[in-house]
């Protein structure tokens, strides 16, 4: 092939715009970082300061004891945990009968999880709400997460890895006299490590970002979510007054550190997960 | 006819005996149930009745007098405008600044796996977190945006305040933080185009516009498709954003449908009515789905048989 001498210019300017466009995503991130260390009066000059001319920790610390920061941090980590195992369980477990067992009824059932796919959120969530109302799930750690333990998408995915584990060994298995459950715990789910970590990566962050959901069945502060903290604590400012600035940056980093730190871990499942439902569902 | 019954008993018995695959199913068939099937038939039946507030006594039943009320709604058929375009600014805005960024990804650069933890940034955050720090930057007064724009002598508006501008900036907050997801969808779409198509289209004397027309476009349907298809369910399903950052307002110029159907149910406690509009907006996302459907086939049936 002819070389293209176009080729470098073409490369710097492509670089170039990626550039641009990575500025373009995170300088709002730098902004909130760089101002959740200044004090109040320097956040409130203008023109505005870029760098904190003394970077202050105050806000971090007075997060924690002016507001129970710490509290809602444990609430999330509690319901996230819990919602991450049960998700991972239930749905492997569905997923293995659908991939693997041939009983009665089956394909009908899977055609009926892929269904629910397309009926929108809304549409439920008002019942669902008068359920847990009347089920006195509000407030406690059981409605917050109950609804999550189990979704389509999951088994969906799992599903789809599980169908590519070779018949030969379970066949050898059973010829063991290993049971189902057997099989489905010591060669399924250790076979398919990468998709479960995918499935546990975005139950993760579906329920650590989520609002809607705690914002519907928590009243008591005590049970607050991060989210739903950070959300109570910036509308707690009285219109027309300017907030704290400075300390609410300061939350939303809290609230966000997390996250991005398991994102980081996990980018490649995650990424995988995205393709999976696009491309080869 | 015997043996056919004999054969069918046969089967039947052979699955029968795997029933194992029934505890197997067992949790998630419950959670289904309890969290989807009986919510789902409790809301059509919610919303042929009149049920206000948290009571659960004297119900009545009121026929299709909610879906009457929701045609004289002004307030709701502001929200399903609103709805309207900012499903139809984003949706084709969005797909096509995150095409443009995939493309010039699935090249040979340096740093791509930090460009892509870059891009996802804003997609992983909450929008609680993302509209934190957006509400300062748009602030109208105060904020780094106007400030910005006065270095070069324009004088900018109060953008989450105005009701000419909040809408829109709302799409573009939409756009930015959805850039890096819709970004590697579109990269696994390009990644999966052969190599060959290329060669074959340089051989044939195309330029590289002429390769991206030809050769690009035609190969990434199936992904435009997907991408087209969800972003649209998904907008007209758009909440979050809203509540964080306008709470309908001003004056109603981003009230969008869930967030009306949210408010005349948690606000108003109107959950007869409410669980009607949630339907109507069913059915307008079904409808807009078959649409995208019936197209999509007609255009790209002959290309892949279907």
């Amino acid at each position: 092939m002819r070389k293209n001498p176009y080729l470098l210019p073409l490369r710097i300017l492509a670089f170039a715009m990626l550039c641009a466009v990575a500025l373009m995503m995170t300088a709002p991130f730098l902004w909130m970082l760089l101002t959740s260390l200044k004090t109040q009066q320097e956040a409130f000059q203008f023109p505005p300061s870029l760098l904190p001319a003394r970077p202050v920790w105050e806000n971090y610390t007075q997060l924690f004891t002016l507001v129970p920061f710490g509290r809602y941090f444990l609430n999330t980590l509690l319901v996230t945990v819990a919602v991450v195992i049960g998700q991972l369980f239930v749905c492997s477990l569905a997923a293995y009968a659908f991939a693997r067992l041939n009983f009665m009824g089956r394909d009908a059932l899977f055609v009926l999880y892929l269904a629910t796919m397309m009926v929108p959120f809304q549409v439920t969530l008002i019942p669902l709400y008068l359920l847990v109302f009347q089920l006195g799930w509000v407030n406690t750690y059981w409605g917050l997460i109950a609804p999550g333990l189990s979704s389509a998408y999951g088994i969906f995915l799992l599903r789809q890895a599980f169908l590519t584990v070779p018949q030969e060994l379970i066949d050898a298995a059973r010829m063991d006299g290993a049971s189902e459950f057997t099989i489905y715990s010591r060669v399924f789910l250790p076979m398919n490590g990468p998709s479960l970590a995918t499935l546990g990566v975005f139950a993760f962050l579906g329920t650590w970002t989520d609002l809607l959901w705690p914002l519907l069945i928590v009243r008591n502060p005590q049970m607050r979510t991060l989210e739903l903290g950070l959300a109570y604590f910036q509308s707690a400012v009285p219109q027309f007054v300017q907030p704290n600035w400075p300390l609410l940056m300061a939350a939303a980093v809290v609230v966000m550190l997390p996250v991005i730190v398991v994102y980081l871990m996990a980018q490649r499942y995650f990424v995988e997960g995205i393709s999976l439902g696009s491309v080869k569902g | 006819m015997l043996a056919a019954v004999k054969t069918g008993w046969r089967t039947f018995w052979g699955r029968w005996n795997q029933r194992e695959g029934y505890v197997f199913v067992l949790p998630s068939l419950l959670h289904l149930l309890v969290f989807f099937l009986i919510p789902l038939g409790f809301s059509l039946w919610l919303s042929f009745h009149d049920w206000r507030g948290l009571t659960t006594r004297n119900i009545p039943f009121v026929g299709l007098e909610n879906y009457q009320f929701m045609f004289g709604d002004t307030r709701w058929w502001n929200a399903v405008w609103n709805t309207l375009v900012y499903t139809f600014v984003s949706v084709p805005l969005g797909m096509a600044l995150s095409l443009l960024v995939a493309i010039v990804m699935n090249q040979k650069i340096p740093g791509i796996y930090a460009f892509r933890a870059m891009f996802f940034l804003p997609v992983i955050t909450s929008w609680v977190a993302v509209s934190v720090v957006w509400l300062w930057i748009l602030d109208g007064r105060l904020g780094l945006l106007n400030y910005a724009l006065s270095l070069v002598g324009i004088d900018g508006p109060d953008w989450l305040s105005d009701p000419h501008t909040a809408l829109f900036a709302l799409i573009l907050i939409t756009v930015w933080k959805g850039l890096g997801f819709q970004m590697v969808i579109w990269l696994a779409g390009l990644q999966a185009i052969p190599k060959e198509l290329y060669e074959a289209a340089i051989v044939d004397g195309a330029n590289r516009v002429q390769q991206f027309r030809f050769v690009t476009l035609p190969m990434l349907a199936p992904t435009t498709f997907f991408m087209l298809i969800t972003g649209v369910i998904g907008s007209f399903q758009v909440f979050t954003p809203v509540f964080v950052l306008t709470k309908g307002g001003p004056l109603g110029s981003t009230d969008v449908a869930v967030y009306r159907i949210y408010e005349r149910a948690f606000v108003n406690f109107d959950f007869g009515y409410a669980s009607a509009l949630a339907w109507v907006l069913f059915v307008f996302i079904f409808v807009a789905t078959l649409i995208q459907l019936y197209y999509m086939r007609r255009n790209l049936g002959g290309m892949y048989g279907r």
